[in-house]
């Protein structure tokens, strides 16, 4: 085989990989005839997409922009802590540890909470998922900003560089890498976010209807609704990766890629 | 320049010491020395006696403990608005070109940067003909990481230069270069000196290049960092590479290595073996 077939084999691995697993899926299913209550076929559930995709779609719809709305407030929220922790070392101090605990608890705990205060609907998902989403950003900021070189620095300063001139010519662009880096892993923390809420706490979205999916026994349905999350956050991922590339280009041929 | 202006000195150093934290002692001591506006000046010693210490303590990045610095005049208190910089690395802006590079003092420094809008085209003009200077003629629209390391190092260069700054300061900026670059640049920083004549402190390792540029050249001790000597080179200039193979160079360069071989033994066996 020479070099550029095996390129292309590469190109197409993941699709294969899903295919192989698809296969060997099905195969076990049909082979042990496992019951669809217990362990849905492919077949099943495609089936499954195919019968309810009217209503799928629109829980999907609800989960998509419930989760970009968290998502953005995220990124807001992130962006801001990430330059005050990265810009100040008063600030590093005070509050990094307060995000690193607030951070360790799971977000899951906050949804009661959040559905006392709100009601059940929209807005423990939007909360939810801006809560699961920020962390990641704030931390790659404020590491993007933190290890700008000193000479760099000096250099700047001695030009007579305010804090505010280093940070708009330097600082930010050169976390722009980290940043982009984080949206990716933020962006599908968010979909997790948002499903989890709406499990226990919508009557909208994927995650609501594989509850009542599941607890009408429709388990081809549950796992259709996997299927469109794991879609979706990887739709939404590979977005992201290739705005990253498209902005910060730079990073990866210029030794600063992002941790 | 009246000749009260050339006695006025322009870095003034009175005792001046520096402890970074109370714990360590001092890192720089005794420093007391002045340099003349448009004097070359450079600094040796082995590794870790303070010489980056000393840039910062001149530029005001950090103020001493003790003692105190004039520069132009003025005591410094807070870092110096009109310093062009370069270091051993060139820490080169990697999202902006080689032309925006050089041209980022001027984004910065008054009175450049209140014109930096309407003046764009002018400025990106001065800064493409100082790229040309050091032979970076067409390369101001590559990314630096499409440059070899001495090209960036040249970069670098213009940029510490682009807003014409009375004092230039360079922290070791040819240590990570070959020989060959390196003795190409120091050919183009003497040229750029004699045209424009700002007062230089380079930081060096390289005694046979503090020979070849400077004008006085001090050794410093390991720490804590004291003026050990001073030396004039009282060279003729202009000065040709050819200068450094004559008898006389040797022998200053032998004199300081001598002056730093009693501070310590292995200090930097590059100069070691050109002084041998
Ligand atoms: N930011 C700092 N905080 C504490 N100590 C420092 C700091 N910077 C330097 N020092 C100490 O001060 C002393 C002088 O350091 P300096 O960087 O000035 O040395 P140098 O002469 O430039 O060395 P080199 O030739 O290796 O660059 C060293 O002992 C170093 O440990
Ligand atoms: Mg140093």
């Amino acid at each position: 085989m020479n070099r550029a077939t095996l390129r292309r084999l590469e190109a197409w691995a993941p699709w294969i990989i899903l295919l192989a697993l698809l296969a060997v899926w099905q195969a076990i299913c049909s082979i042990f005839k496992v019951s669809d209550f217990i362990f849905p076929s492919p077949y099943t559930i495609a089936q499954a997409l195919v019968e309810y995709a009217g209503p799928i779609a629109g829980h999907a719809w609800q989960t998509f922009w419930t989760t970009m709305i968290g998502f953005t407030i995220g990124v807001a929220v992130g962006l801001s802590l990430g330059i005050a922790v990265g810009t100040s070392r008063f600030v590093y101090r005070g509050l990094y540890p307060l995000l690193v605990a607030f951070n360790a608890i799971p977000k899951v705990a906050f949804v009661p909470i959040l559905v006392v205060w709100f009601g059940i609907g929209s807005v423990p998902a939007v909360l939810t998922a801006f809560l699961i989403s920020f962390f990641p950003i704030v931390v790659n900021v404020a590491t993007g900003l933190a290890t700008l070189e000193p000479e760099l620095e000096d250099v700047l300063r001695s030009l007579g560089a305010t804090k505010s001139d280093i940070l708009w010519k330097v600082g930010l662009p050169r976390s722009l890498p980290f940043f982009f880096a984080s949206l990716k892993v933020s962006i599908t923390l968010a979909f997790i976010g948002t499903v989890v809420s709406e499990t226990v706490a919508s009557n909208e979205g994927i995650g609501y209807l594989m509850m009542s999916a599941g607890s009408s026994m429709k388990m081809p349905l549950v796992f259709a609704g996997l299927a469109v999350i794991g879609v979706m956050a990887m739709a939404m991922y590979e977005f992201f990766a290739l705005l990253e590339r498209r902005m910060t280009g730079w990073a990866h041929r210029g030794g600063h890629a992002p941790a | 320049m009246t000749p009260e202006a050339a006695a006025t000195p322009f870095v003034d150093f009175r005792d001046v010491a520096l402890a970074y934290d109370e714990q360590s002692g001092f890192a720089v001591e005794d420093i007391s020395l002045t340099i003349r506006p448009g004097e070359f000046v450079a600094i040796v010693g082995p590794s870790g006696c303070g010489k980056s210490t000393f840039m910062k303590l001149t530029t005001g990045l950090k103020p001493p403990t003790r003692g105190s610095v004039t520069v132009a005049g003025q005591p410094v208190t807070g870092p110096l608005k009109f310093v062009g910089m370069a270091f051993q690395a060139p820490t080169l802006l990697p999202w902006r070109t080689t032309l925006d590079n050089v041209l980022l003092p001027l984004e910065i420094v008054e009175p450049y940067r209140s014109t930096f809008k309407r003046d764009r085209a002018k400025f990106a003009d001065r800064a493409r003909a100082l790229l040309r200077t050091v032979g970076l003629d067409g390369y101001g629209d590559k990314f630096p990481w499409e440059l070899s390391g001495g090209m960036q190092q040249r970069a670098s260069i213009c940029r510490a230069l682009v807003h014409q700054p009375k004092m230039l300061l360079l922290d070791e900026p040819f240590g990570a270069l070959d020989a060959f670059t390196r003795e190409e640049l120091w050919c183009l920083l003497r040229d750029l000196w004699s045209e424009q004549r700002f007062t230089v402190i380079l930081v060096t390792h390289d005694l046979r290049e503090a020979v070849f540029l400077a004008d006085t050249v001090y050794v410093m001790s390991a720490r804590p960092g004291r003026i050990l000597a001073r030396r004039e080179v009282d060279l003729p200039r202009p000065r040709d590479l050819e200068v450094t193979y004559s008898d006389a160079f040797s022998q200053i360069v032998f004199d300081l290595r001598e002056k730093i071989g009693r501070v310590r033994k292995p200090v930097d066996l590059a100069a070691a073996k050109a002084a041998a």
